[in-house]
């Protein structure tokens, strides 16, 4: 797709999902942090909505993928310089990459567990590999420390998104609004 | 173009030097307003930076987490690596369970019908010390595992006592803490559990049932009990507060003093058991009444509460847990089929949270143990 064809914004498709994702993923990253430092009654629902969401989510990422390969994504403004062009690409492919990594890891160290997987009534969604602890001692692993990753990358993805909403006002932010009309 | 409106006041803020400079380096013009947006930036991020620390515990260093619990119980017993952190020696089994039909009015769960359900299971003595003599504790554990058809499955953590000592997970954590060793002695100090006792009179029900009710012989005669309660849904929606007991078909007999000499009897007794024919336990459902605690593992119901015998367990096979089929599961009691839900009892989402911990932890240890690239990854 050349520049000049490319659309001024996201597709309303596209926007809708982000802004339906955006919360459920900050309320995934308090639940997980939440639920792994917690003894309270509470933690056994923090468990159980943490993987339905997280189910759910993985859904929904598949679906923004499929939608941002169809459609694509807006110019960046003419005037950017270079680096900060580098820093918006790399953070918008590590942004996807962490919402498509993080549920298939949960659900792929659920299943190296032998854990129950998270369904409906008695269906239960498939493992995705046999019990095999060493497995899922490093997905463990990776899903906490990317769990923490995913955390700074939003906290910068929303500064650098309130920075162009309001100091350069560049139309970078609005790309992506929810408002329908321009 | 989004246009947020910003007051043109705080004619000397806006001339700062900071923020010429940063109206330089964003290539905006002189008159573009820079204060505000920084400032609502700020605040949104630590909006944000706040709510995930409250979560993750960052401002509440006396919260109770399940790392301090499973730290607590390293400090009493020493490192174990791939071991539990509590109940640390064990065996497996394996066997299944027949359900007869009586509960399925009760509870929905696939495993109350007239069916067989696979189950492996694991008995164990308490304690994060994996070596230690069988004779020494007069508590005994066991812990199944039943696996239904399409991935359900129900895992239980019973003991041999029908009350437990504390009845929420701070005055467990406590009660570690009183009962920790004396590096000297290696006893716990005789001093700090009388007073953890005298400050926690809700241990007296449970402490009197252990006088009363002496250890069994072997692991085949024991009854073990589900220590919390739990709820039994039926096909109406309709919740049963529960408690339940494995009973033995072979019949009890105390165990004398002094215990056997073989810090193993335990597993040695089962395993020639087992040698000669299987064991069966029936699972007795006790239904409370209204306004029978549920929520408190150191009271019992009156004896008087109705029972229901839901199926039988029959246990044909042992293994040693160092490579046997319990060995990577986590007996972890919150996990329970469709028609079986947690109670209000604390000391459940106590149980889930530690027990989860210390598989994490051996787990990993495990892992490190088998391949060279993950000794470089701490937990």
């Amino acid at each position: 797709m050349t520049p000049s064809t490319r659309p001024m914004r996201f597709s309303l498709p596209a926007r809708v999902l982000h802004w339906l994702m955006a919360p459920a993923i900050f309320v995934m990253l308090l639940l997980g942090s939440g639920l792994v430092t917690t003894v309270s009654i509470w933690r056994p629902l923090l468990l159980d909505t943490h993987k339905t969401l997280g189910m759910l989510l993985l859904l929904l990422v598949l679906l923004r993928l499929a939608i941002r390969l169809t459609r694509g994504a807006p110019a960046l403004p003419s005037n950017m310089p270079g680096w900060q062009r580098g820093l918006a690409h790399l953070s918008h492919w590590l942004l996807y990459g962490l919402m498509l990594a993080m549920p298939l890891i949960g659900w792929a160290m659920l299943s190296a567990a032998g854990y129950p997987l998270p369904g409906i009534g008695g269906w239960h969604v498939p493992a995705l590999m046999a019990p095999d602890v060493v497995r899922y001692a490093l997905l463990r692993h990776a899903h906490g420390v990317l769990g923490r990753v995913f955390f700074w990358v939003i906290l910068v993805h929303l500064c650098a998104g309130l920075a162009h909403a309001l100091l350069l006002r560049d139309g970078v932010f609005n790309s992506m609004a929810l408002r329908l009309r321009r | 173009m989004v246009r947020l409106r910003f007051s043109t006041g705080w004619p000397m803020a806006t001339s700062l030097p900071p923020l010429r400079a940063l109206r330089q380096a964003l290539h905006l013009p002189p008159d573009a307003p820079v204060l505000r947006p920084a400032l609502w930036i700020g605040a949104a991020a630590l909006a944000v930076l706040g709510a995930y620390g409250a979560a993750a515990g960052w401002f509440s260093p006396q919260r109770l987490s399940p790392r301090r619990i499973i730290n607590t119980f390293n400090a009493n017993f020493g490192e174990h690596p791939g071991y539990r952190r509590n109940h640390a020696k064990g065996v497996c089994v394996l066997g299944y369970f027949e359900g007869n039909g009586s509960a399925s009015s009760l509870s929905t769960a696939a495993v109350f019908g007239t069916t067989r359900t696979p189950v492996v299971g694991r008995f164990a003595v308490p304690g994060g010390n994996p070596g230690i003599a069988d004779g020494s504790v007069p508590v005994r554990s066991m812990a199944l595992q039943f696996s239904s058809p399409g991935g359900e499955q129900w895992r239980m953590g019973m003991n041999n006592a029908a009350l437990f000592t504390v009845n929420t997970p701070q005055a467990f954590y406590q009660q570690l803490i009183a009962t920790r060793p004396d590096p000297a002695t290696g006893k716990p100090d005789p001093a700090r559990v009388k007073a953890f006792y005298a400050a926690h009179p809700e241990s007296a029900a449970a402490l009197a049932w252990g006088k009363s009710h002496p250890p069994s012989t072997g692991l085949g005669n024991g009854t073990y009990y589900s220590i919390n309660a739990f709820e039994l849904i039926d096909a109406h929606g309709e919740k049963h507060a529960v408690r339940w007991a494995m009973q033995p078909e072979q019949p009890y007999a105390a165990l004398g003093k002094p215990a056997p000499t073989d810090p193993d009897f335990l597993s040695h007794d089962l395993q020639q058991q087992l040698q000669q024919g299987p064991l069966r336990w029936h699972l007795i459902l006790t239904l409370a009444a209204p306004g029978d605690p549920t929520n408190d593992a150191t009271r019992a119901w009156p004896a008087d509460r109705p029972t229901v015998d839901a199926g039988t367990l029959t246990l044909q096979n042992s293994a040693p847990q160092a490579d046997g089929p319990c060995r990577d599961i986590n007996f972890d009691p919150t996990i329970l089929p469709h028609g079986v839900a947690l109670s209000d009892d604390p000391l459940l989402a106590a149980r889930q949270g530690a027990y989860s911990r210390s598989f994490n932890l051996r787990t990993h240890e495990e892992a490190a143990a088998q391949t060279p690239a993950a000794r470089k990854v701490n937990p």
